[in-house]
């Protein structure tokens, strides 16, 4: 077992699509037929890696056999298979969700040549996000994690331009610089830490990282550029642009999962590599940040007047609630506050990508987005009402949803710490979340007397069916809320001694 | 004394800032790309400074694989904008990235 | 799991397996709607006396599924869960029955049905709820699953109602999470229990608890409808009359008032709540409510309105029973009027439906002499009305007898001069409707009259008003026979050990 040996599979989610990037990209017609194939394959890959976590546990595997401080790392650990689960999962629903989509565009009779180079660039670039997704989930090296971000972003500025309007490019530079700006703080960042302890790698790191002014610097640096990234409020600016004009699986992409990867990033930072360096100033300075997020995202959401943009706002409002849990996190122990934060993610990945799409069915069926006209949906795509209806359950925090795991979660560690206040922001957020679910699912289910269908519109399946089946995945993600927690507990270090009795 | 190094270092850190500076006041979208493309040598400059190893008067390599890197990535953000850049220009004749510009009504 | 376990998932999945697959038939397929809703109905009526049956031979009935660390899902069938059942899949059995004849055309029947199974499933699952994070998790459930029955018309009206109901809803359910995991958070997961809390944790928390009793007694009073947390109820009208018998007298309302049951007796124990000195102000929100909800009543002309105002009355009757918990016989008295009230109501709601599908009667006014054309429909409706009155021997007599005697037990004179004057706003409000339905004039044609063979209406919408007059009659009348609900009541009480 020279050449493959069992703890090779772990490279396996960056190189399948990877692979799939370079070939649809030289030969650009095969894109479409084989892109849900390589979804599969890499969705594949992960569950393998998910078995191996709970057969083995955690593993570190050294690309070539150069171990660290020289060669590449990867490990897999409970976190990172979650995240790579999230991607996988919400990935394959894109993927199926994307070719429905640009068949649909190419069979309406207008501008079939640009719909039909717009897809050609779409899976290439598509594959590359996720193969520098899973990389950097997979990675454990400051420095690879910079180039992973620097894909990820490229690749997700890229697919932001893609619908080729003059909206969506001017949202998409302003995303490249923003981002390009975050990922210069953060090498920066690496910069101080290499000068301080001449290490790269993440565990030897944070075996050696103390409270060091470097590390202190580092850290603010470090974190200022992932906040950049994931779009915390006040830096959240750049976000509703961008992802309320890109195409709609593009849009499904950018806010169910580029987002999270720097949030995951900042998280495992904060709490694994530097927790010696973390001040609760810092923390509640965060939690603040969040719950302005929270409610700054909520009340915009309120008062847009196109979905989408609804939709990209209530993504800044949802990212307050992964800040909330900095603050808990400290005094609380931190299996809860993990859970939450992993919950949060993941639900909101799969409900947040499934409104993207059903806003994007939408608008393919009816040619805009505005609120105000959406009257009447229900009649002719009541699946994708419904798969709107489902996904804003979760963002609303309603059980059985995975949101209201989180939620629950959230506010369980707020009061087991005294910080009953930020319970207060969780439960506020979930009401004026319901307010912006309840303003545009009132418009899909009404039908008015007298209402006829206007038009008939070609069925299509793969349009549907994805967004649903993701939203039903976020809505019974909390009955399924123990598996989950027990892999949350493999392998991080500071999560480890929490759960009582163990797995269920 | 200043050292060789710290040096260096400083001039990296100036450079940073000025880029950051440039970026966050220019409008010009030229100018920002410009501006962001300075901000990167000076972490580069930082970076490989932190190769030079006071004492034993080694250089450690693995700096310099990282700028190598760095480089690489950030010509391809540079290219990746300028592209961007130009499309812009041609669709809309707009250099300049403005609020106005990012909420538009008409839809996707 | 124990076979009591696997009979208590059965009588959930009873009701939300045809939902599911009710959501995927297509409209035109009745039959196989019809069949799969009564199916599932009497499956669920078997399963559920099954699990009666084995109650009162002291079986216990449990399941727990881990929900997250140190949280679990906990379905317990106890004798308080049982009454609640029991009603809940009895009405639903008729409801369904209406339902069926209700909607014959009416468009997104599918829809309709599905909800309506969801909805009678997170009313049941409230009733099993073993432990407060359960009862949460199904309670807000059943928010989810009414709105859409609420705005099925899709009209503006209908939406409009819809949004309230989840204004009040979300709110209230919001302040009950936070209730809930703040009392978690001090006294663990705690399951039902006839004690409550420990008794040391009230010197420790004392203003916590009663600042946690007050969040969770005004989250399930949205439901239960006390002024001045009623609002959303009478809008919620609109919705077809089988929704608006399920609300008022199996789903959301009696969900409310359990809430307030099981909180006041099983979450802090009757004992706790006597020395955190928490009834009086419940007893006083109930009685305000009886008295307001009756005096609105009086003023409505819709008939419709008219029922839900009195709603809002006669709920709190449970209300006021179990806030003078210490004295046994006004705690039976609020318990058995959760059945009975749902009994009364829902004979009073299908009449009202009937009168409106029929002859399309939607205020009293149109009432005069209805019961000429409709004799069956008005004698089922005068049963009900005269329940509410109390007048013997129908079941609300029995309520407000024992609400009297508990009331004079515990020497609070005025809760019986709240019962009198209710008494008397009741036979204001009704006994109109009633004397002119049977002796008044007809005035002129009915607004739209339809024909139905030899029958005064569809067959399916007269037998179940029938059906429930007779139950309130006879369970009136054997009120001490050996299942009777008091009987059983009596057996709930007995737990309590006042």
């Amino acid at each position: 077992m020279l050449i493959f040996d069992a703890d090779a599979w772990i490279i396996c989610p960056i190189v399948f699509p990877l692979a799939a990037s370079i070939f649809f990209f030289l030969s650009r017609r095969t894109g479409p037929v084989a892109a849900p194939v390589a979804a599969l394959a890499t969705g594949v890959s992960i569950i393998i890696l998910l078995r191996q976590l709970l057969l083995f546990g955690p593993r570190h595997y050294y690309i070539g056999g150069w171990q660290a401080p020289l060669g590449i790392t990867l490990r897999f650990d409970g976190p990172a298979v979650l995240m790579l689960a999230m991607t996988g999962l919400t990935g394959i629903g894109i993927t199926l969700y994307a070719r429905g989509y640009f068949s649909f565009r190419i069979a309406a009779p207008k501008r079939v040549g640009r719909h039909e180079r717009q897809e050609r660039f779409f899976w290439p670039l598509w594959m590359m996000l996720w193969a520098a997704m899973n990389g950097l989930f997979l990675s454990s090296d400051i420095f690879n994690l910079y180039v992973t971000m620097e894909l990820v972003s490229i690749a997700a500025v890229a697919l932001a331009a893609l619908s080729g309007k003059p909206a969506s490019q001017i949202a998409a530079i302003r995303y490249l610089l923003v981002s390009f700006l975050g990922s210069l703080s953060y090498l920066l960042g690496v910069v101080f830490l290499y000068k301080t302890y001449g290490i790269l790698d993440l565990d030897m790191l944070q075996d050696i990282a103390g409270a060091a002014p470097g590390t202190r610097v580092a850290l603010a640096l470090i974190t200022i550029g992932l906040l950049l990234k994931t779009a915390l409020f006040p830096m959240h600016f750049w976000l509703p642009p961008a992802h309320a004009n890109a195409l709609a699986p593009v849009s499904a992409i950018l806010s169910g999962l580029v987002v999270k990867g720097s949030f995951y990033l900042l998280f495992r930072f904060w709490f694994e590599v530097f927790s010696g360096a973390i001040s609760i100033g810092a923390l509640n300075m965060l939690g603040i940040l969040g719950a302005g997020a929270i409610l700054w995202g909520a009340l915009q959401a309120m008062r847009q007047q196109r979905l989408k943009l609804l939709v990209a706002y209530s993504t800044v409002s949802q990212l307050g609630y992964l800040f909330i849990a900095f603050p808990l996190a400290s005094l609380e122990g931190n299996m809860k506050v993990w859970g939450a934060v992993i919950f949060m993610a993941m639900a909101h990945a799969c409900a947040k990508s499934a409104m993207f799409m059903a806003a994007g069915t939408i608008y393919l069926h009816i040619g805009h987005d505005r609120i105000n006209e959406l009257v009447g949906i229900r009649a002719y795509l009541p699946v994708t009402a419904l798969a709107y209806a489902i996904a804003g359950v979760n963002l609303m925090g309603l059980p059985p949803s995975g949101g209201f795991i989180a939620k629950w979660l959230l506010l369980s560690a707020s009061f087991n710490s005294m910080q009953w206040w930020w319970g207060v922001v969780v439960m506020v957020g979930s009401l004026l979340a319901s307010v912006y679910v309840y303003r545009v699912v009132c418009q899909l289910f009404i039908i008015p007397e007298g209402y006829t269908i206007k038009k008939q519109y070609p069925r299509s399946h793969l349009l549907e069916w994805p967004a649903f089946t993701l939203a039903l995945i976020s809505l019974l993600l909390g009955l399924f809320a123990p598996y989950p927690l027990h892999i949350l507990t493999i392998g991080s270090s500071n999560v480890a001694t929490i759960i009582p009795g163990g797995p269920p | 004394m200043m050292s060789t190094n710290l040096l260096y270092s400083l001039t990296g850190l100036v450079l940073f800032a000025l880029g950051l500076y440039a970026l966050i006041v220019c409008s010009h979208l030229l100018r920002k790309i410009l501006a962001s493309n300075i901000m990167s040598s000076g972490v580069f400059l930082m970076l490989v400074s932190t190769a030079y190893r006071a004492g034993n008067g080694k250089i450690d390599p693995v700096p310099h694989a990282m700028v190598l890197t760095g480089i690489v990535v950030s010509v391809s953000a540079t290219a990746l904008a300028l592209v961007l850049a130009c499309r812009v220009q041609e669709t809309s004749n707009v250099t300049l990235v403005r609020e106005e510009y990012q909420h538009d009504t008409s839809g996707a | 799991m124990s076979r009591e376990g696997v009979l208590l998932i059965c009588i959930l999945l009873s009701s939300a397996l045809p939902g599911i697959i009710i959501f995927g038939l297509r409209e035109e397929s009745t039959r196989l709607r019809t069949g799969l809703n009564l199916l599932g109905a009497s499956l669920k009526l078997t399963l559920v006396v099954a699990m009666d049956i084995g109650i009162a031979q002291g079986r216990v009935f449990e399941v727990r599924l881990l929900l997250m660390p140190g949280v679990e899902i906990f379905l317990n069938g106890d004798p308080l869960s049982a009454l609640f059942a029991t009603l809940s899949s009895v009405l639903w059995f008729l409801t369904t029955l209406y339902a069926v004849g209700y909607l014959e055309e009416s468009p997104n029947r599918s829809h309709f049905f599905g909800y309506f199974s969801l909805c009678v499933t997170v009313t049941i699952g409230i009733a099993l709820a073993g432990n407060l994070i359960t009862f949460l998790l199904f309670y807000e459930m059943l928010t989810l699953t009414t709105y859409p029955l609420i705005i099925h018309r899709g009209t503006e009206k209908a939406l409009l109602a819809g949004r309230n109901y989840l204004v009040y809803t979300l709110a209230g359910g919001g302040l009950f999470l936070f209730g809930v995991v703040w009392l978690q958070s001090i006294a663990g997961a705690l399951d039902f229990s006839s004690t409550g809390l420990p008794v040391d944790l009230l010197g420790k928390y004392h203003t916590e608890l009663v600042l946690i009793f007050a969040l969770l007694i005004i989250g399930v009073g949205v439901k239960a409808a006390i002024v001045p947390l009623h609002g959303w109820l009478p809008q919620a009208m609109v919705a077809p009359a089988p929704v608006s018998a399920l609300l008022h007298a199996v789903a959301v309302v009696k969900a409310g008032a359990f809430g307030i049951t099981r909180i006041v007796l099983d979450v802090f124990g009757i004992e706790n709540v006597l020395r955190l000195q928490l009834l009086p102000s419940l007893t006083i929100a109930a009685s305000l409510t009886i008295i307001y909800g009756s005096v609105r009543a009086l003023q409505q002309d819709d008939l419709k309105r008219r029922l839900a105002f009195s709603t809002v009355s006669q709920i709190s009757y449970i209300a006021l029973g179990v806030g003078l918990a210490d004295q046994s016989l006004a705690l039976i008295g609020g318990l058995v009027h959760i059945v009975h009230q749902g009994l009364m109501k829902i004979t009073l709601f299908f009449c009202a439906g009937n009168l409106a599908e029929t002859l399309g009667i939607h205020r009293i006014s149109q009432m005069n002499g209805v019961a000429r054309r409709m004799p069956l429909t008005m004698a089922a409706f005068t049963v009900g009305a005269l329940g509410m009155i109390g007048i013997p021997p129908t079941v609300g007599f029995v309520s407000k007898w024992y609400l009297g005697l508990g009331g004079l037990a515990s020497g609070n004179w005025w809760v019986l001069a709240v019962l009198v004057v209710s008494t008397l706003l009741n036979a204001g409000y009704f006994l109109p409707i009633v004397t002119a339905a049977w002796f008044g004039k007809q005035a002129g044609p009915w607004p739209q009259d339809r024909k139905f063979g030899s029958l005064e209406t569809n067959w399916m919408l007269l037998l179940p008003p029938l059906v429930t007059a007779f139950i309130i009659m006879a369970v009136g009348a054997v009120a001490n026979a050996r299942f009777s609900p008091l009987a059983w009541v009596r057996f709930i009480v007995r737990e309590y050990g006042i």
